[in-house]
């Protein structure tokens, strides 16, 4: 066979992140029917190109929770209470109303305001002042968006979250490049923490969201390096002969769970961070891997292939009697708990279709959640209400989020190239 | 209930300009007689397989091609040594009746020069998660490298990595582009 064998010409490579600038665009596919509609006043704000209302406005409209009124629907745009007629606003059929405002209180620091009302009961349901640095608006407008959330909601705010993914730019040539970046959950600030030719794959957060674990091929076979995300510094945890994958971190950062194939089939092992001892928890000849820990500890679920497919299992963390807790569907594998420990969510295959489903460790139901064709990498959000996964579409990978019960679907764009591996991050 | 509202971000700013592109055919040879129909492997996928023997020759490998410097009969399309690829069926790591006489050249060409190094590194389509493809990987690089010591290949000259789906030869979410990632390299190490 002969071959036209064409020559890769890289011309120009630039890649550049300033701060502010999102890696990801999410839209909401699908809300809950009930949204409830929140009109946020945009704040007056004096000397700063960070637009808190808006970035409010932003978060809580993606959550798929709400309905937030348009600007140029607004009756009028109060940034104190003594501006406020409820009439208006309940003319206007909002249920909530949000305002407030900025002031420069100079040095490069801010007072940032803002109350939230229930327009029916013409009632301040949360007032708050806070001081923020012009660097830290984004995060403090994120820090609103979690309390409004919770205060509307009954559950924690998960904007103040940052999330670890996967990028490949140049997905098949030579010039393909992997990094393992971080961002803001809403895909602002997105900042490379390593970056390979070779494949990079499974970050983890420690449970601080000081560190990161995660396997890189970059010398040309498997490790699992642990990098501290402040300084750059990065150890080489493990570099057995063999597979070296699948770090998690122990609830209380201690441990690392992974999988090793140095002693022939991939076995699961807990490796002590800080006394480099290693523990052998399972010994089967089959395959052992993607092992995740209880929310309490004492626990560790991980896939086997052991009765000829794979499905979950579970296991002590101290190694002993191994358990198999899925029987339904022919492929179900990397699993994870729920923050709460009452489910686990997994990748689960018919055959076919492999989708993110959620099963309740009470009576080992199985929900199916997502429809694509290959779906993986669930990652639950720290307040269990959304899960983070993975999608391919013609090859090319991007970032789904879907609420536990289903309703709420939303799609992350990485802007350029390709995306996979999410992971919540604390 | 539809939002379809998008969020305006300002996107990360990466300016790629290259030209690149697959390894094009130029002679597809669609009867190689290593296929035959026992195969489990029905004519049309044959067809892709046979292409797919050009991955080594690809931009895709890489690792490039030092096997292709060795000798003649590394780029012989008649020789077995000229293939460097074994597939496999769905979720399995069972070397196929097909491969075995080109696995055994192998076998052969390490036993004859012992100091000739291979990697073989395993490899998986994008189904299923990717950890459990890392280890579906890695267990077809060992049947491959079963089958090498049990005729006599040192040990010694067999490296292992598994790359599960991380470094698809093709990409795509077909069954045709699937068939041509389920697949074990054999890549010659520099002397």
């Amino acid at each position: 066979m002969n071959f036209y064998n064409k020559v890769l010409f890289l011309v120009a490579f630039s890649l550049s992140i300033a701060n502010s600038h999102a890696a990801l665009t999410i839209e909401i596919s699908e809300g809950v029917s009930s949204a409830l509609p929140v009109a946020v006043v945009p704040f007056p704000s004096i000397g700063t190109s960070t637009n808190i209302s808006a970035i409010v406005n932003s978060d809580l409209e993606r959550c798929g929770y709400f309905k937030m009124m348009a600007e140029q629907a607004m009756p009028n745009k109060p940034n104190i209470a003594s501006a406020v007629n409820f009439n208006e606003w309940q003319s206007a059929n909002q249920n909530y109303l949000v305002i407030g405002q900025l002031i420069d209180v100079g040095g490069g620091q801010y007072n940032v305001q803002f109350q939230l009302f229930d327009v029916y009961k013409s009632a301040q349901l949360l007032g708050y002042r806070m001081t923020s640095s012009a660097a830290d608006l984004r995060k403090t407008a994120h820090h609103i968006s979690d309390l409004i959330f919770e205060k509307l909601t009954g559950k924690k705010g998960v904007f103040s979250g940052r999330i670890a993914y996967i990028t490949t730019t140049n997905p098949g040539s030579k010039q393909q490049l992997q990094q393992l970046q971080i961002a803001d959950a809403d895909g602002f600030n997105p900042q490379t923490i390593a970056s390979s030719v070779e494949p990079l794959m499974s970050p983890s957060w420690s449970p601080d969201g000081k560190k990161i674990a995660y396997v890189s091929f970059e010398r040309k076979s498997a490790a699992i390096y642990v990098q501290t995300l402040a300084n750059g510094e990065r150890i080489r945890v493990a570099e057995f002969p063999g597979i070296n994958g699948a770090p998690t971190w122990s609830p209380d950062g201690t441990r690392l769970a992974l999988t090793l194939s140095k002693d022939g089939s991939p076995d699961i092992y807990t490796l002590n961070l800080s006394t480099r001892a290693l523990t052998k928890i399972t010994r089967s000849f089959s395959i052992d891997t993607e092992p995740s820990w209880s929310p309490d500890g004492s626990t560790i679920v991980f896939t086997s292939d052991r009765g000829g497919k794979p499905q979950i299992y579970m296991v002590p963390s101290q190694g002993g009697d191994e358990k198999r807790l899925t029987f339904s569907g022919s492929y179900n594998a990397r699993a994870s708990f729920s923050p709460d420990g009452r489910s686990l969510v997994m990748v689960h295959g018919n055959g076919n279709d492999y989708r993110i489903a959620i099963m309740d460790m009470a009576n080992r139901s199985i929900n199916v959640l997502t429809s694509g064709r290959s779906d993986e990498s669930p990652s639950f959000a720290p307040n269990g209400s959304m899960i983070l996964y993975a999608s391919k579409k013609g090859g090319t990978g991007f970032l789904s989020a879907v609420s536990i019960d289903g309703k709420i679907q939303q799609k992350l764009v990485f802007n350029s190239g390709e995306v996979r591996e999410p992971s919540w991050g604390p | 209930m539809k939002l379809n509202k998008t969020i305006i971000a300002l996107a990360i700013s990466a300016v790629f300009l290259s030209a690149c592109s697959d390894t094009d055919e130029k002679d597809a040879n669609l009867t190689d007689g290593s296929q035959n129909a026992n195969s489990g492997i029905n004519d049309a996928s044959t067809n892709g397989l046979n292409k797919g023997y050009g991955m080594n020759d690809s931009a895709m490998n890489g690792n490039g091609d030092y096997a292709s410097t060795l000798g003649p009969e590394f780029n012989d399309p008649n020789n077995p040594l000229s293939k460097r690829t074994i597939y496999f069926m769905l979720d399995s790591s069972e070397v196929m009746p097909d491969f075995v006489n080109v696995i055994s050249a192998h076998a052969q060409y390490l036993i004859a020069n012992p100091a000739q190094h291979i990697t073989l590194e395993g490899n998986t389509d994008e189904r299923g998660s990717r950890e459990y493809n890392i280890a579906l990987g890695e267990q077809r690089a060992k049947s491959v490298s079963s089958m090498m010591k049990a005729r006599g290949v040192s040990e010694s000259q067999l490296n292992i990595v598994s790359y599960g789906e991380e470094k698809p030869a093709v990409i795509g979410d077909n069954e045709s582009a699937w068939e041509k990632n389920r697949r074990v390299e054999i890549a010659y190490q520099p002397r």
